[in-house]
């Protein structure tokens, strides 16, 4: 490794002192407000449907992912959740607005190879992986029950 | 209908969830897909040890509005579905549960990425 100067560790000692921390702070707080905000629009989604179409447990629940899902997509394409993330950081990454931000968005921008291989295959940029994951993790746990019960 | 303190729970649990994500992020720098696969895979396996159903009861959209929500459906349906018919319902159970949001998600994520164009970045 290079050795520093003096000075340039003295330097780097501040600067880490400093700046990584105030950052992840202030980048914790907006990501704690954004995501308690899509959250709560999701709580008030389900009660909205609840209300209208009096659904079971479940049905609100899929409701409710559909209807986050729809608008995660719209405000990716209008080009409004860019914007958001900017800001939010994870509390716009983390709620299921955000995986379907990360569907629409590579999808968005290969259109240009073409409807198959640009929008059709980057659509899974992000949700294959997730997809694959979460899918064989509930496979595994469901064997296991089926072992265990 | 929810009353306030209901909403004030979503919005803590949501939001203590996406901390979570932002210190990921922040301090191991991981990637957005990572998070998003470390979180469903997460949900998955917190719902088979039963903690995440009674938090999910406790915290409402604050528990299922996050994507370890998603692998909290996964994973329930998938035990739902294992002790209802066995090996096939293992396999059936976690995309039966969330097969609204999975189906939504690719149709209208088709669609917004046909109709819209990408904004230049600036």
């Amino acid at each position: 490794m290079k050795k520093l100067k003096r000075e340039q560790i003295r330097y780097k000692e501040k600067v880490d002192a400093i700046a990584p921390k105030s950052k992840t702070l202030s980048g914790c707080i907006r990501a704690f407000i954004a995501g308690g905000l899509i959250c709560m629009l999701g709580q008030a989604i389900g009660d909205v449907g609840s209300l209208l179409f009096s659904f079971s447990e479940t049905d609100r629940a899929s409701f409710t992912s559909i209807a986050l899902i729809f608008i995660g997509a719209l405000l990716t394409g209008v080009g409004v959740y860019d914007n958001i993330g900017a800001w939010a950081g994870a509390g716009s990454i983390v709620p299921i607005t955000g995986f379907s931000n990360s569907i629409v968005s590579p999808a968005m921008e290969f259109k240009r190879e073409g409807l198959v291989m640009g929008v059709g295959s980057k659509l899974f940029t992000v949700a294959g992986p997730v997809l694959v994951y979460g899918i064989s993790v509930s496979i595994l746990i469901g064997l296991l029950t089926c072992l265990f019960s | 209908m929810s009353s306030f303190s209901d909403y004030l729970i979503v919005f803590i649990c949501g939001g203590a969830i996406c901390v979570i994500g932002q210190l990921l992020i922040s301090l191991t720098r991981l990637t957005a897909s990572r998070i998003l696969v470390l979180f469903v895979s997460l949900g998955a396996v917190l719902t088979a040890i039963g903690i995440y159903a009674p938090f999910a009861e406790f915290a409402k959209a604050g528990a299922t509005v996050p994507l370890t929500g998603f692998g909290y459906s996964l994973a329930k349906g998938a035990m739902e579905g294992a002790k209802e018919s066995g090996i096939l319902g293992a396999f059936t159970g976690g995309i039966k549960a969330t097969a609204g949001g999975i189906a939504a998600a690719v149709f209208f994520g088709y669609l917004c990425a046909v109709i819209f164009t990408p904004k230049t970045k600036k």
